[in-house]
């Protein structure tokens, strides 16, 4: 580790406005872990706040927004990936960051996950990954575990949980990758690296809920995760294998699969690369279709 | 002998896949360059094959705009169309075509002229040269220009080779010399005047005039996923994405089409989704987002009959209701519902200057019928159009949601200017963070739903009024039924009645209410409840004395409306 990097000045992140001084997240919460590890990504990247946006949908995961200075939009419950695929497309300039929960993101938006996975875009989506809902108070999530008990579930949850590392390798999606919050230094390297990565790349990040997860708790991700240190991320194979192994869970970059990305294929940017806010309509080229509909 | 002068309605009825859309193009493009006013619409059943589908082309001296019941001259390609278009036929109808087609039962109903079209296309040598050799005949008939027939065959079919565009030719100069001959034999009479300046003037559906129009007023991105009668503007932007250089996108349902419009917009894009009203249902989430986040968006809605699937082919004035309250809680909104295609162009673009400016939902309110219209129309006026850019510069301090007097903030995007932009969702303070502050909450609330709406409703335009202002009976008629109502109020020919036209729908200014002081009032539209006659209750305290209403899911016929005008004003 290079001991400049802790250095790297991240203050400009830091949000001066009067609504970012409260935060709503609970004490000891892991939000707040992975704020640091995401202003030091940014800091170390030599971004500038106006130049990324962070796009979140519904949960506490998805206040992040309003507790960093970068250019943000809280959307609605799942919804975060359209969004910030829009907003990468209309200006591929930007840094695009789609943020939301493991209800947000696998739930409510899980449709929209599958098929930016499809799509492509060069966003980085990071679920905050606490395996429970958060802001509506500790109802069972997508990635909640068998067998755990909640006010909603009284009786043990009793569906699989989403694995979406696997999925998302099946889909054969771009960059697929893991952590646990309580890791900063790697999970920094994570983050940049996803955020570099051209393509859609997955992170997903571990953090306990100290309200409403007693299961699932600091102790509990450092007993049950390991560091994939011998593996190759280009070998799509090995990385399914790591991604169905359940304990200990594995964390690190699981896949890597260059490709196009959305922007890079749609014929806006054929030839030309300007964002689309500073282009002019084409009169000449409605002229050009009234005169074909003027001769037949 | 029959005789046909000024004004001619040809209905062409088969089977889906039966290629009748080949026979309408061929005529309406050619019998337009021959100076023939024209007029196209089309009904079809949901399904791919078989059913039966028609065309109504209207051929006229004068310019034609409007759907109107009868028939002159019918060529049916199956079985089937002459029950099906029954109410359609009177003795006057010219049928023509072969008699396997043609029920025994109307055999002595109409004038049947039979035509081997079938030989005539094996003559050519295949069975598939049928529809071409039909469109041959009624060029014929009207002494089209055949040179234009032939250009439009080398077009549609250059792709697929010189044969196939020799066979077409020879097999529509073998219907065009029917046509000449069926009216030197005096069969038919036809006189329609012709027009030079008709030739030289553009045919174009209301669907392409959308997507022109919002393609002029600065679109660049248009998100949607298919659904019917709404993709056919989908489908013009798509094929010419490349050179407009715009994003199209078919995404995984009508929630992420609307969502990346807004994350479009958000970032200072033009974008829109086009739909009809099943997919909007989908969307009424996301539209509660753009008034929340003040985020502004364009709504192409090409209405259907609902509710849920009902027919997805047919069309009806439905949605109205649906556009108007789409979404919880209060927030602004703008709907429009262009009349005709020159307005389905100039409010397509100007939806975009609106969204801009006053950063809310603005809907273009279609639907089947107007978007599967298509006649001669002068060309639009370019210079005219005007594209209003409202994007400012996010300087350091800059306040997503300004407390201003008329409820405007100015909008600034992500990666102009030194500061950041933060759009919120939830109930927000002036730089866009959440709040639960009671009286910021009642702030935001009144400069959305109170203010920014009055600011809106002040600048709206006021409704047309087509007839005198001293006419007793005041017709109210909204969108696409325009010229269907006004061609009715014409063959009515009384001068007490005038059209008052609304393609401005909401918020309506006050100022519209003067139209409707001691008048009697008659609203139509396509719909069961009078949606559109409640909105003028709801918006400007106006009684509408007489409801004409249609709701069988075909558009009103000009007859339909004249009738039930009779009945209220005689
Ligand atoms: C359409 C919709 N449905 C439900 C909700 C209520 N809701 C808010 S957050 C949330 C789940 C939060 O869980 P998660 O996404 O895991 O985020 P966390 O709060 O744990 O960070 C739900 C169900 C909502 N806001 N919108
Ligand atoms: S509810 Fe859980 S996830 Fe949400 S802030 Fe509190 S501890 Fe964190």
């Amino acid at each position: 580790m290079n001991p400049n990097v802790e250095k790297v000045d991240k203050s400009r992140f830091e949000p001066k406005r009067p609504g970012s001084q409260d935060i709503a997240w609970c004490p000891g919460c892991g939000n707040f872990g992975i704020r640091n590890i995401l202003t030091t990504a940014l800091a170390e990247l030599g971004l500038n706040p106006n130049e990324v946006a962070i796009i979140s949908g519904i949960g506490q995961a998805a206040k992040m927004p309003h507790y960093i200075k970068v250019n943000g939009y809280h959307t609605l419950h799942g919804r975060a990936i359209p969004i910030a695929t829009g907003v990468k497309v209309a200006n591929p300039e930007l840094t695009v960051i789609a943020e939301g929960g493991d209800g947000d993101m696998y739930a409510e938006g899980g449709n929209h996950l599958l098929h930016a996975i499809r799509r492509n875009p060069d966003i980085t989506v990071l679920i905050h990954d606490n395996q429970i809902y958060g802001l509506t108070k500790g109802q069972a999530s997508p990635t909640t575990m068998k067998g755990m008990k909640t006010p909603t579930q009284p009786w043990g949850v009793f569906e699989e949980p989403f694995n979406v590392i696997a999925l998302a390798i099946a889909l054969d999606a771009s960059f697929v990758a893991r952590t646990f919050m309580g890791y900063f230094r790697e999970s920094v390297e994570i983050i940049k690296k996803a955020i570099e990565h051209k393509g859609l790349a997955i992170v997903d990040i571990f953090h306990p809920c100290v309200s409403f997860n007693k299961v699932n708790t600091y102790a509990w991700y450092r007993e049950h995760t390991y560091w994939m240190d011998d593996h190759d991320p280009y070998d799509r194979e090995a990385a399914f294998k790591r991604a169905i192994e359940t304990d200990p869970l594995p964390l690190g970059v699981f896949y890597i699969n260059e490709k196009p990305t959305f922007e890079e294929l749609v014929p806006a940017y054929k030839r030309d690369k300007t964002p689309l806010w500073k282009r002019e309509p084409k009169v000449e080229e409605i002229r050009k279709i009234l005169d074909i509909k003027r001769r037949l | 002998m029959v005789e046909f002068r000024e004004d001619l309605s040809v209905v062409l009825g088969g089977a889906a896949g039966q290629g009748i859309q080949t026979v309408e193009e061929i005529l309406t493009r050619t019998l337009k360059f021959s100076g023939y006013n024209v007029y196209a619409n089309k009904e079809y059943m949901s399904r791919v094959r078989g059913g039966i589908n028609t065309t109504e082309i209207r051929v006229s001296s004068k310019r034609v705009r409007a759907f109107v019941k009868k028939i002159d001259i019918l060529i049916p390609f199956k079985r089937g169309v002459l029950p099906w278009v029954k109410d359609r036929i009177s003795e006057s109808t010219v049928v023509i075509g072969e008699k396997e087609n043609v029920e025994e039962e109307f055999l002595e109903k109409v004038h049947f002229i039979e035509v081997p079209l079938t030989k005539m296309a094996l003559d050519v040598g295949s069975q598939l040269y049928l529809n071409t050799v039909a469109a041959g005949i009624v060029v014929g008939i009207f002494r089209g220009e055949f040179s234009a027939v032939e250009e439009y065959l080398k077009e549609r079919f250059g792709s697929k080779g010189e044969n196939v565009v020799q066979k077409n030719i020879e097999a529509a100069k073998k219907g065009y010399e029917l046509g000449l001959k069926l009216l030197e034999e005096g069969a038919v009479k036809v006189e329609v005047q012709r027009d030079e300046k008709v030739g030289d003037e553009i045919l174009l559906s209301g669907a392409e005039a959308v997507a022109l129009g919002a393609l002029a007023g600065g679109m660049n991105f248009l998100s949607f996923y298919p659904m019917s009668p709404s993709t056919g503007v989908a489908v013009f932007a798509a094929q010419h994405a490349e050179d407009f250089g715009i994003v199209v996108e078919q995404v995984e349902d009508e929630i992420s089409a609307i969502n990346m419009a807004l994350g479009a917009w958000y970032a200072g894009a033009r974008a829109m989704v086009t739909t009809s009203g099943g997919g909007f249902a989908l969307m009424t989430e996301a539209l509660s987002l753009a008034g929340m986040a003040e985020n502004p968006i364009v709504i192409h809605l090409a209405q259907r009959p609902g509710p849920a699937t009902g027919l997805p082919t047919r069309t009806m004035q439905g949605d109205l209701n649906l556009v108007l309250h789409a979404g919880h809680g209060d927030f602004p909104r703008i709907i429009l519902a262009p009349g005709n295609i020159e307005e389905a162009f100039y409010l397509s673009t100007e939806a975009f200057n609106l969204a801009d400016r006053y950063q809310v939902p603005v809907i273009i309110l279609t639907d089947q019928y107007l978007v599967d219209t298509y006649y001669n129309l002068p060309e639009f006026e370019l210079d005219k159009v005007k594209v209003e850019k409202h994007i400012v510069e996010a300087k350091p301090g800059y306040r997503r949601y300004e407390l201003t007097e008329d409820g405007i903030s100015p909008r600034a995007i992500p990666g102009y200017g030194e500061d950041v932009v933060v759009a919120n969702g939830n109930e927000h303070d002036e730089w866009g963070d959440i709040t639960e502050d009671e009286e910021l909450t009642v702030r935001m609330q009144e400069k959305r739903a109170i203010r920014k709406l009055e600011t809106i409703r002040k600048n709206a335009p006021l409704p047309r009024l087509l007839g005198g202002e001293d006419a007793k009976y005041i017709i109210v008629a909204w969108g696409s039924t325009l010229h269907i109502v006004e061609e009715a109020i014409e063959k009515l020919g009384r001068d007490d009645v005038a059209l008052l036209h609304f393609s401005w729908l909401y918020p309506l200014n006050l100022e519209a209410k003067k139209f409707f002081e001691g008048k009697t009032i008659i609203a139509v539209e396509l719909n069961v409840t009078g949606q559109f006659a409640e909105l003028l209750r709801k918006e400007l305290g106006v009684e509408v004395h007489h409801r004409v209403l249609k709701y069988d899911g075909r558009p009103f016929s000009v007859e339909e409306v004249l009738d039930a005008l009779k009945v209220v004003v005689e």
